[in-house]
């Protein structure tokens, strides 16, 4: 039956998220700006600490059957709702600070792609630190220096089988926390590269690289428009030796098929609604405060009046909150069919496009009509906008999300369009 | 709980609206809008359907619950087939809803049964005025009390099947507020004019309405409490007009894809250029967001809840998506679109009327 309720479990992670972003993101969030690559402690240790508390798993679900309770009765299970929390927190902790909701130590792309991709046995390996002594980061290490939208499938960062090891090589760009997980914490990388360059798309799998292996190293910090409290990295690999169990899929390749490559590739399904949702938590700030600062002077939306009676400002906001309820809504499907195990490739690409647009376009707009106060470096409008353009980047340009969207929908293939 | 799923009763009347809308609706919609007429059978026919019948309790004459979320889904598959012949379809529901959603124990005993019956017939309603600024918190057509009765004064537009109506349910403003009364048909000084030509919608027969000192018992004013208003009222119509934007677009949409990929430009399909592609592949995004929106104002109505903001902000997206949609399907035909062979230039003279059309439907 379609409803839109909100379950009480959601409800009150999210007035859990919202007390977090106020008291520990906002107050430090343009500290955090203007002090690119400075470690914001305070914020991972508190997250840590909070996480641990609520039993230490990570916020990636897991995707295990429920234990059974004392009496050996099998747990009652509810509606599963996993996935759409996790698009609130994300949601929300971006609505406080998205650079430092990158840096919460809680598990985001690296652990989604061993939750998406992993065995049980790499989940237990892999997802537990997340509850340890010490806060660790992880990250996705996927783009390289000749190639970001086209991959997976132009990996040039090889992974040779060497017994009972593989030997990496290669150098991966822009990979996000990437100094926190390999250096500042005792976390882990996930690398894609390729185990038979010969076979194309077909031989790319994900690799688990933990911090403190010999061969990875940080070589540089980019200094970026926004998001600046997150470190955007370059990791180079050289012949940086795994355990051969730190392989995310299967290690055979199938030329004639690509399964092994589409099932590493089902880590974006997972992703991509991470950054829609975060994408909408700072077009939620930016709307909700740009109305604050137009109330202060007399002026509010006269909802239900026809266009023709309405000023441009209520227009504007109008536009605004029918793009952020509406993608929101389309987001929260695309999780809600992670969470009720339908394919949602389809959705997971529309809401990154559709959230990378609207939060471009109602940071930009904000900025305008609030003229000099939105400009000013006083109030953190403008440090939205800035934060706002990478969603409509990473994890997949708006262009490449379009083009899955439409590859779909016209059931074509690479061949077809390109 | 979160939920996308229709039930499975949904998803039943859903397949079955489905097959109306493409094989009947979907053939006739050319002709009808070229002449301005709807064949009869093909109306009765989408009355058969039930929709309406099943959101009317058996006590007034039907066999179901009302379900705004229900009468949306239904609404985006009937405007899938041909807006104007879903707004055909579905007049009556601008009578009975009103009635059953805001009248009295008496007037829903008294006045539903007649409507729903096994055929359809002419009840409709008089809500949009002949001015820009039209605004339905601020209607220009007044009631005043008199004696134990009303009086009704001022002009009405786009009022559907008013020629033949047996009765209609007209929108004014008392005291100030937005109010519904119920018309009879034969009630003294209700003047139906000239049939309206109008940019879309050619099926549908529309008409300008005059209301000179109608006299309307006590028992017209469909409400509990004159402290309230018609705002649920209007709600559930601009509701179920983005639904129709909905269905539209979903149509205009298909149609621009499957052409897509069939018309070449030097030697490859259209569909096969990023250009293209996009596109549709914003038109798809663009429809999936907004109809989500319309689903919630729905379910909003249904749980009773305000839902006036929520309804007009469904409404704003949806006449928006309807507008950037049949837009881009024409473009897709290019020269072609422009022909009156396609439904596509019929779609986009269609969408333009969504912000105007609320009134003429209701879930």
């Amino acid at each position: 039956m379609i409803s839109f309720e909100m379950p009480e479990k959601i409800q009150q992670t999210v007035t859990l998220m919202t007390m977090v972003a106020e008291n520990m993101m906002r107050p430090v969030a343009r500290h955090f700006d203007e002090h690119e690559h400075e470690v914001p402690w305070d914020y991972i240790n508190f997250m840590h600490d909070a996480n641990k508390q609520m039993g230490g798993g990570g916020f990636v679900p897991s995707t295990e059957k429920p234990k059974k309770s004392e009496s050996g009765e099998p747990k009652k299970e509810g509606p599963r709702i996993g996935y759409q929390r996790l698009a609130y927190s994300a949601e929300v902790l971006s609505w406080g600070d998205t650079g430092l909701y990158l840096c919460s130590p809680v598990g985001l792309l690296g652990a989604a792609a061993v939750a998406a991709t992993g065995t049980p046995d790499q989940k237990a390996r892999f997802l537990t630190r997340f509850g340890g002594d010490k806060p660790v980061l992880d990250a996705m290490a996927l783009t390289e220096p000749h190639a970001g939208s086209a991959m997976p499938a132009m990996v040039r960062t090889t992974a040779v089988r060497d017994g009972d090891s593989w030997v990496l090589n290669g150098e991966k760009i822009f990979v996000t926390a990437g100094h926190k997980a390999l250096v500042d914490t005792q976390g882990f990388v996930v690398v894609w590269a390729t185990i038979d360059p010969s076979a194309g798309r077909a031989g790319v799998r994900p690799f688990v690289v933990e911090a403190g292996t010999p061969g990875c190293t940080v070589t540089k910090l980019e200094h970026k428009l926004g998001i600046r409290a997150s470190d955007t990295a370059s990791v180079v690999l050289q012949d940086c030796r795994i355990p051969f169990e730190n392989i995310l899929g299967s290690p055979e390749v199938e030329k004639k098929t690509t399964e092994g490559f589409k099932g590493a590739m089902a880590t974006f399904d997972a992703s991509r609604p991470m950054v829609a949702a975060s994408a909408l938590g700072v077009a939620r700030a930016t709307l909700e405060t740009l109305k604050d600062f137009l109330a202060q002077k007399g002026i509010t939306v006269r909802y239900g009046l026809p266009r023709s009676r309405l000023t441009n400002i209520e227009r504007e906001l109008i536009d605004m909150e029918v793009m952020l309820r509406s993608t929101w809504l389309l987001v929260l499907k695309s999780v809600w069919m992670m969470d009720e195990k339908k394919p949602n490739n389809l959705e997971a690409s529309m809401g990154k496009v559709r959230a990378g647009d609207a939060v471009v376009k109602i940071t930009q707009r904000a900025v305008e009509l609030l003229g000099p106060v939105g400009y000013s470096r006083e109030h953190l409008l403008e440090k939205w906008f800035r934060d706002a353009k990478i969603n409509d980047l990473y994890e997949g340009t708006g262009q490449i999300n379009r083009l899955i969207v439409a590859r779909r929908m016209l059931d074509y293939g690479r061949q077809e369009l390109s | 709980m979160y939920s996308f799923e229709p039930t499975e009763e949904q998803r039943m009347l859903i397949d079955a609206v489905q097959r109306y809308a493409i094989n009947d609706l979907r053939n006739a919609a050319h002709d009808a809008d070229e002449s301005g007429e709807l064949p009869q059978a093909l109306v009765e026919k989408g009355w058969e359907l039930g929709v309406l019948q099943a959101s009317v309790p058996e006590a007034y004459g039907g066999f179901g619950e009302h379900s705004a979320v229900t009468g949306v889904l239904a609404a985006e598959e009937l405007a899938y087939g041909d807006p104007a012949g879903a707004l055909a379809v579905m007049a009556p529901a601008a009578y009975a809803l009103p009635v059953l959603l805001a009248g009295s124990e008496e007037q829903k005993k008294a006045l539903l049964p007649p409507v729903i019956g096994d055929s359809w017939k002419p009840f409709t309603a008089a809500f949009i005025e002949p001015d820009f600024d039209f605004f339905a918190g601020d209607m220009r057509t007044k009631a005043r009390k008199e004696g134990s009765g009303y009086v009704i004064d001022g002009v009405k537009a786009m009022v559907p099947f008013a020629d033949r109506a047996q009765g209609l349910v007209a929108y004014a403003a008392l005291d100030g507020k937005t109010q519904a009364f119920v018309v009879p048909a034969k009630a003294e000084g209700v003047k139906v004019g000239e049939r309206e030509k109008l940019l879309g919608l050619g099926a549908l027969p529309l008409f300008r309405v005059e209301f000179e000192s109608v006299k309307l018992g006590g028992d017209a004013w469909l409400g509990d409490s004159p402290t309230k208003d018609a705002g649920p009222l209007i709600a559930a119509s601009s509701v179920a007009v983005a639904a129709l934007a909905v269905g539209l677009s979903r149509a205009a949409h298909l149609y621009s894809l499957n052409y897509a990929k069939e018309r070449e430009v030097f030697g490859t399909p259209i569909a096969q250029k990023q250009s293209i592609a996009f596109m549709l592949a914003e038109m798809a995004i663009e429809i999936e967001s907004i109809r989500l929106l319309v689903w919630e104002a729905a379910w909003l109505l249904d749980s009773g809840k305000d839902a006036a903001r929520e309804a007009y902000l469904a409404l704003s997206g949806a006449s928006d998506m309807a507008m950037m949609v049949t837009d881009r399907a024409v473009q897709i035909l290019g020269g072609h679109g422009y022909i009156r062979e396609h439904p596509v230039e019929r779609w986009y003279r269609t969408g333009r009327g969504i912000s105007t059309f609320p009134g003429l439907a209701m879930v």
